[in-house]
């Protein structure tokens, strides 16, 4: 079944480009592979007697002891569910495209394959390459179908990323050779054992490496500079799938490799990591705040939101962790949903500018509804997925190294991590007051409603985050077991 | 004994809003006739459970650790909750039907009663939350739907601003409360009340400790109940449409922070420092409130101004250390504060949405019911005997006489100042000779807005009578029977009034105008001034820095030297950014087999 979910976007890409009806290939395809990764969903079992499920391997390089090996946990099942949702949706949201249309379609599927690859991935080597086989697209979408200043906001990202994944490299090669040469391997679950004999030195180098390679794929302050740019340049299904999805996939590295298999050297470096993320949170959110234009407003907004589930990663322990992978999906699902009704907006307005927008619930009610849910969503309204995983994080980072008395790192960053709560519902209702209520702007008055075909994949994003926002047990219940193999008690220290 | 009722009168009102949103947002009378079925429903079950104390409720998981993290839904179903959930679901239904007459020529009517039901959902949640996270869930789901009904004429700038005011404020309030939640959490490893009391002694072990983090919770219930220096949100929040003035921001959700306060006073009364504070801010929004009340000229205002203000009498009484008295106040002030804005609906909704009350004028002949009912809940407010706000108020009097005879005084002295800012409400509005055409070609109501005003006005002459109150509530008992108070309050009473009286009869304009009371002590000015002193100039500054020196700067310049390599790409002839990528991509993998592999 995993190979199915994996390899169906990937096929239907290459039937596109041989000449299979693109739109119709892409939509059926995302289905698919959608209705597969909710069943998986359904009968995962989440006691944790069997960490990894629907495990199946096939020899590469027998000699090197390089496989071919896949299987899920409750963390890649969270994320592989993920990428289908928003894969349907940023398929369904894709208009008529003018030129090489399927170029664009297989691009989208590329990178779906390629994310829920990265997250299926058992084995090291793969989990590398299928990342790069979906980031080489998202350059491809925004250089050829992106808007505004593209060539430039594509050279910066590819640029960017590229040195990212390239330090990434190093980290992920010198790990595998600081591993004694006789329990070498590339198979992650074995990995962790082996890893134990890195000594604390070596750990604290390869964690810096990974840290900085994985965290500018998620822009980590201070090295996000690229992401508002790219968003803003981008055709919104590629900011849904890049923001919602792909991005998430240097946060996932971090609580798949990094957390597990260097643990000193991540406690080593907690309190750098800390003070970045309160860069995420309170430097990224004022920069946030004096946006004048939609879609860059929601590119930093995103980057801010990054901090909380840093702020997750670093605290150590179960509640943390399990609260960042909650709000991992579901920060995936309110940023697609803010994306596609942006590029909605766009298409209809021709610009996304605070200025020239307003009142544009009157005349697009259910965009007003839709960007309504996505907008509350992402500042953390109860009922709603992101709160679920927020709460968890806040309980689990300020349980961290708690004194009565006295507040130390973790206790002051949930602090200012609360009030970035605040700093994201001065920026979030600020664009939706200007954009969709008040007086109605000159350009808004002719625009049109989503067309009714578009409600369904909208419906679909609201579906889930309610799903979560109201019983997110559901969800904690499968990703607890694969943190709680790596920290034993609520708090660590 | 397990039942479904609890759990009925809280989910029936959302399904009720899932219902409209999803099937009926086009057909406005079905919407209407769903979410008030759904409102008396929970009334109908709240009246059942408050005669059977025996019933219970199961519990839920929200989010289970079995390492020690757990986030229940669960309700509690004490004396405090089912009192509460009767004036919340009995106003709540009183309301809903007034809508019908308020709202009958709305557009927006579906998306209205939508709101409606999940503000009843979500307040309802309040009353029944048995922890502190549940209770913050449908804390925020009030400040939601109180955002969305501030905001129901969203085309509106002045609305549209409002409901974004009060829900930033109430998110300023509820960082504090969330706060003070993780910070009772730690040492008492729990969130819900019946155990962090239980544990209240690894809290008390330190004092300091124990009221910042009482002060941190207190936070939260100032912003809801928009206490100084939070309460800048509520008057603006008179945007919205006065059924829902009357409901959330007069009757049901200011009063939840007061309700909440009761629900967790045994943290906020192991810390005397806590206390005292509160008390005060209880007196001093009293005081300002009633002070600006009596400069402003917006019907719906005033009226806002004196929730504020009883609001205030109310914290006091938490700060005075006696729920007793919070909560009798609480539950008179439900009833008269609510019939005080059905009032004031229906003579805008007959003006033809006029709120300017110089406009008014001599309507007590053409609006006789509404002029009664609005008579009798003025009455209540300034604490005349034997309305209910008399009993109440001097509950809360006696108390303060008791413990502070400063809080005391102020209390007196607002008192006053309130008899005489509503006699001038009633001698403007009601009295004298109309002042426009609209006003003299005025005309009474319909029946289904004057039915719930002569309902409310009903309890409003019974509710603070003993024995109808005592029947619902604990009354607070005075120690020694005390006949100084009430007379004090009695001459204060009268005082305000022959003032009033004798200044606005026969006006057509103001007398006097008090810039520093017209303009709300220009709170709202400095708080601009603040807001954009700070938060704005650190965020004009982050973004510069972002843009020209990160960015800019740092980034540019390191890419430059990555321009260098593209150069070189360039030698190969390749021009294209598939070319790169793909490159970039035969990189990678090559770097990985030389590295690896040999």
């Amino acid at each position: 079944m995993l190979f199915l979910i994996i390899f169906t976007p990937i096929l239907a890409a290459i039937l596109i480009l041989v000449g299979a009806p693109a739109r119709r290939t892409a939509l059926l395809a995302s289905l698919f592979v959608l209705a597969l990764a909710l069943l998986a969903f359904a009968v995962f079992d989440p006691s944790g007697r069997y960490p990894f499920q629907y495990v199946s391997t096939f020899p590469i390089l027998p000699d090197w002891k390089l496989n071919f090996s896949v299987g899920l946990d409750g963390l890649s099942l969270v994320m592989v569910l993920l990428s289908a949702i928003v894969t349907v949706a940023a398929v369904w949201f894709t208009d008529k495209i003018e030129n090489y249309e399927r170029g664009f379609y297989a691009c989208l599927l590329f990178i779906s394959g390629g994310a829920i690859g990265a997250f299926a991935s058992l084995d090291l080597f793969f989990f590398y390459a299928f990342h790069e086989l979906a980031l080489i697209p998202t350059f491809l979408l925004i250089g050829i179908w992106g808007s505004g200043n593209r060539s430039a906001a594509a050279w910066k990202i590819t640029i960017y990323l590229a040195i990212g994944s390239f330090i990434l490299l190093l980290g992920l090669i010198l790990l595998y050779e600081s591993i004694p040469a006789a329990t070498r391997t590339f198979y992650i679950p074995d990995l962790k054992t082996a890893a134990a004999a890195i000594p604390p030195e070596a750990q604290r180098n390869i964690y810096l490496l990974l840290l900085v390679g994985f965290g500018i794929l998620v822009s980590l302050f201070p090295f996000h500079s690229w992401a508002a740019e790219a968003y803003a340049s981008a055709p919104a299904p590629a900011a849904m799938l890049h923001a919602g999805v792909l991005k998430k996939f240097g946060l996932y590295g971090l609580l798949r490799i990094t957390i597990p298999l260097v643990p000193m050297g991540a406690r080593y470096w907690t309190w750098l990591l800390v003070l970045l993320l309160l860069g995420n949170l309170i430097y990224i959110g004022h920069v946030t705040i004096a946006q004048k234009k939609l879609d860059w407003m929601l590119g930093y907004s995103s980057v801010m939101h990054m901090g909380y589930i840093f702020l997750g990663l670093a605290s150590a322990n179960l509640l943390g962790t399990t609260g960042a992978a909650v709000l991992m999906f579901a920060h995936g699902l309110s940023i697609a949903l803010l994306f596609a009704i942006a590029g909605e907006v766009r298409k209809r307005t021709g610009t996304l500018d605070f200025e020239e927008l307003g009142g544009l619930g009157q005349v697009m009610p259910f965009a007003g509804l839709a960007f309504g849910f996505g907008a509350f969503a992402a500042i953390g309204l109860p009922g709603l997925a992101n709160f679920a995983g927020e709460i968890m994080i806040f309980f689990g980072a300020f349980g961290t190294g708690w004194e009565m008395n006295r507040f130390h790192q973790f206790q002051v960053a949930t602090v200012l991590g609360l009030w970035g709560v605040v700093i994201s519902a001065v920026y979030m209702l600020r664009a939706y007051r200007s954009v969709f209520m008040g007086t109605i702007a000159d350009r808004c008055k002719g625009a049109v409603d989503l067309r009714t075909s578009l409600r369904i994949p909208v419906t679909l994003l609201i579906a889930a985050t309610l799903w979560i926002g109201f019983y997110p047990q559901t969800m904690v219940q499968r990703i607890a077991p694969s943190p709680r193999s790596s920290f034993s008690a609520t708090s660590p220290r | 004994m397990n039942s479904m009722i609890p759990w009925s009168i809280l989910l029936v009102p959302l399904g009720s809003a899932a219902a409209i949103t999803l099937f009926t947002r086009r057909s406005k009378a079905i919407s209407s006739v769903i979410s008030i079925a759904a409102v008396l429903t929970s009334f109908v079950l709240s009246c059942f459970l408050f005669h059977d104390p025996n019933l219970s409720a199961v519990q839920v998981n929200w989010i289970y650790f079995p390492e020690g993290f757990t986030v229940s839904l669960g309700l509690t179903l004490d004396d405090l909750s089912r009192t509460m959930l009767l004036v919340v679901t009995g106003v709540g239904s009183l309301i809903h039907i007034y809508s019908l007459g308020y709202m009958r020529e709305e557009e927006g009517k579906s998306r209205y009663f939508a709101a409606l039901s999940l503000f009843m959902f979500a307040m309802i949640g309040i009353v029944l939350a048995n922890n502190f996270v549940m209770l913050f869930i449908f804390w925020e789901l009030v400040g939601f739907t109180s955002y969305v009904l501030i905001g129901h004429w969203f085309d509106r700038d002045a609305a549209a601003e409002a409901s974004k005011k009060a829900f930033l404020t109430n998110r300023v309030g509820d960082f504090g409360f969330m706060l003070g939640i993780l910070m009772i959490w730690m040492p008492t490893r729990s969130i819900v009340f019946k155990d962090i009391a239980a544990a209240m002694p690894q809290l008390a072990s330190s004092p300091g400790y124990l009221s910042v983090a009482a002060l941190l919770i207190f936070c939260g219930a100032a912003a809801k109940s928009a206490q100084f220096p939070l309460h800048v949100w509520l008057p603006d929040a008179m945007e919205g449409p006065t059924p829902v003035s009357a409901l959330i921001h007069a009757a049901t959700m200011v009063a939840a922070g007061v309700y909440m306060l009761v629900r967790v006073a045994f943290i906020i009364q192991a810390s005397p420092d806590a206390l005292t504070i509160i008390a005060w801010i209880g007196t001093i929004t009293a005081l300002m409130a009633a002070l600006i009340a009596t400069q402003q000229n917006d019907i719906k205002r005033i009226l806002a101004y004196s929730t504020l203000s009883q609001l205030g009498y109310m914290v006091m009484a938490i700060g005075l250390a006696s729920n007793e008295a919070a909560m009798f106040h609480l539950f008179t002030h439900a009833f008269f504060k609510a019939l005080l804005f059905l009032g004031a609906g229906s003579i805008i909704i007959m003006l033809h949405h006029e709120q300017d009350i110089w406009k008014m004028g001599g309507l007590a002949r053409n609006l006789p019911i509404t002029f009664l009912t609005f008579a009798i809940g003025a009455l209540a407010l300034i604490g005349c005997p034997p309305f209910s706000g008399f009993f109440s108020k001097d509950a809360i009097l006696a108390l303060a006489y008791e413990h502070n005879g400063l809080i005391f005084s102020v209390g007196l002295f607002t008192a006053f100042i309130t008899a005489f800012y509503v006699t001038r409400l009633l001698v403007v509005v009601f009295f004298g000779k109309p002042r426009t055409t609209q006003a003299k070609a005025s005309d009474e109501a319909p029946f289904v807005m004057t039915g719930p005003l002569i309902i409310l006005a009903a309890l409003s002459v019974l509710g603070g009578l003993g024995f109808f109150a005592e029947r619902f509530l604990v009354l607070p008992h005075e120690t020694e029977v005390n006949i100084l108070v009430p007379a004090l309050a009695l001459i204060a009473l009268l005082g305000g009034v022959a003032v009033a009286f004798a200044i606005y009869r026969d006006r057509d304009t103001e007398r006097f105008d008090v810039a520093l009371l017209r303009n709300r002590f220009y709170v709202d000015e400095f708080y601009s001034w603040l807001i954009d002193s700070t938060q704005e100039t650190l965020a004009r500054l982050s973004a510069f820095i972002d843009r020209w020196i990160l960015d800019a700067g740092v980034v540019r310049g390191a890419s430059g030297a990555t321009w260098g390599a593209g150069a070189l790409v360039r030698l190969i002839q390749v021009g294209n950014l598939q070319a790169y990528a793909f490159l970039f991509g035969l990189g990678i993998v090559l770097l990985i087999y030389f590295t690896v592999f040999h």
